[in-house]
């Protein structure tokens, strides 16, 4: 039932999901925090099964401050994403695979560049302007197809943001009340509020 | 003298040339607090072929002397096929790193396995060329392992690592078998390498260009090596610069014929002995 979206922007990657933990039918909380900050400059919103992805999520970001710690420099966004479509590819290979899906945006420090990641629980990845998962990717890829601007400003970035979130609002049976929303750009990592 | 000192001291009789049998074998702080082996690895490197390298803003050179050397020695292999050089002391670590060894062959073969491999599980975990610190430093976490575990004897090698990624740019790093490493502007190792150094500390200039770092490395080798002409059957040698049109990292390892044509380039090469002779 989760819902994230993330798009591309010049210099930034905006990324967002909703903050409902849900069981059955049940809303059992409303400020769930579905979004990873994993090092100064990376995000990672995950989705899938409950218990799976706090789990997954954990365990990635304790690996990437790891590498940090043992490597002195952190590791680049696309690094790290292929670390992670590793770690779930070995993981759907295993007796015990998780099933989470992540929308991986970073801001690369050393070639100064914003990019994002879209991985699934069967270990794909893509490299994305912009991407979806849940129901919300249903409606919103489509008119992130119409919308999205590579060079778009932070503020115009936002405002398509907010068309996926309405179109969801106005058009899904279950959609979620509340989003969380996080930037990172060249200074880092930061939440706001739409 | 109680029981248990006086049961130790016969051990000690009894056990006596065994023990100091194995005390030799392994590497153990001497009562001055030196790790002998490790100073005998350093000696042992310090007759090897001498290896230069010198950092440019655009690129790393790499020059290395070679000793096996022969008019019998079959060298018709190294003119075609490989990666350029004849094997014996500049090597592709991977597509961004170049390295130049000195020390015992047989050991240097074995780390340059060792670090390719650690390379390739670097590019299969993270999809990107490992970092060129980050391999010196792998190579070196090897290293220091000898320096502790008992009845091994440490690899009998130092290492320059030419090298390129996106974190620093150029580097030129040097490795020794205590598994020590330094970052250099410039640098050299093995036979003669403080002549090397202090020739490069003179000449350096911090805006270096790599043509310009060629000639250098160049000179200083002549300078420093036994033999007076250079010639591709003493003198290997590499560059490490961007390509222009991908960006991307560019090791070139010279084949033999091309380390010719740059000493003549350089005015450098080995003068032909007959036609000085005719010219007198």
């Amino acid at each position: 039932m989760d819902i994230s979206f993330a798009l591309t922007g010049k210099g930034f990657v905006i990324v967002a999901a909703d903050t409902t933990a849900a069981r059955s039918i049940v809303k059992m909380k409303l400020d769930e925090d579905k979004i990873k900050v994993l090092s100064p400059h990376l995000l990672m919103a995950f989705s899938g099964e409950p218990g799976d992805t706090v789990q997954f999520a954990e365990y990635v970001e304790r690996n990437i401050r790891l590498y940090q710690i043992r490597n002195t420099y952190a590791l680049r966004p696309s690094s790290a994403a292929s670390w992670i479509r590793r770690t779930l590819a070995d993981s759907i290979r295993s007796r015990k695979p998780y099933a989470v899906n992540l929308l991986v945006g970073g801001y690369d420090t050393s070639t100064h560049t914003p990019s994002l990641y879209w991985v699934d629980y069967l270990g794909t990845q893509a490299s994305v302007p912009f991407g979806a998962h849940g129901y919300g990717s249903y409606f919103a890829l489509s008119l992130l197809d119409r919308y999205h601007n590579p060079e778009a400003t932070l503020e115009e970035g936002l405002d398509t943001l907010r068309r996926c979130i309405d179109e969801v609002s106005k058009r899904l049976i279950v959609a979620p009340g509340k989003y969380k929303v996080k930037i990172v750009d060249k200074d880092g990592v930061r939440e706001i509020e739409l | 003298m109680n029981m248990v000192t006086e049961r130790y001291a016969r051990y000690l009789a009894e056990h006596y040339n065994e023990a100091r049998r194995y005390d030799s074998r392994t590497t153990i702080f001497s009562p001055e607090g030196r790790l002998y082996q490790i100073e005998y690895a350093m000696e042992a490197i310090s007759h090897a072929g001498t290896v230069l390298g010198v950092l440019a803003k655009d690129g790393v050179v790499l020059a290395a002397e070679k000793k096996v050397t022969g008019k019998l020695l079959d060298l018709s292999g190294v003119k075609e096929g490989g990666y350029g050089g004849s094997g014996e002391k500049i090597f592709l670590l991977n597509s961004n790193v170049v390295t130049g060894v000195a020390g015992i062959t047989a050991d240097a073969n074995s780390l340059v396995n060792y670090a390719r491999q650690a390379a390739q599980k670097h590019l299969f975990a993270y999809n990107e060329d490992i970092p060129v610190e980050l391999l010196a430093q792998r190579l070196c976490d090897l290293k220091q392992g000898y320096t502790q575990y008992g009845g091994l004897r440490p690899f009998g090698v130092s290492l320059l690592y030419a090298g390129y990624d996106v974190h620093y740019d150029f580097q030129l790093y040097h490795s020794d078998p205590s598994g020590n490493y330094s970052g250099w502007k410039a640098t050299s190792i093995g036979a003669n390498n403080g002549t090397a150094q202090s020739l490069l500390k003179q000449e350096y200039k911090d805006d270096m260009g790599v043509e310009e770092a060629i000639g250098l490395v160049l000179r200083v080798m002549s300078k420093t090596m036994d033999s007076t002409t250079l010639g591709s059957e003493k003198l290997e040698f590499a560059t490490l610069t961007l390509d222009p049109t991908t960006k991307q990292p560019k090791a070139r390892i010279y084949k033999p014929a091309e380390v010719d044509a740059l000493l003549v380039e350089q005015g450098l090469a080995k003068k032909d002995e007959d036609s000085e002779m005719r010219a007198v």
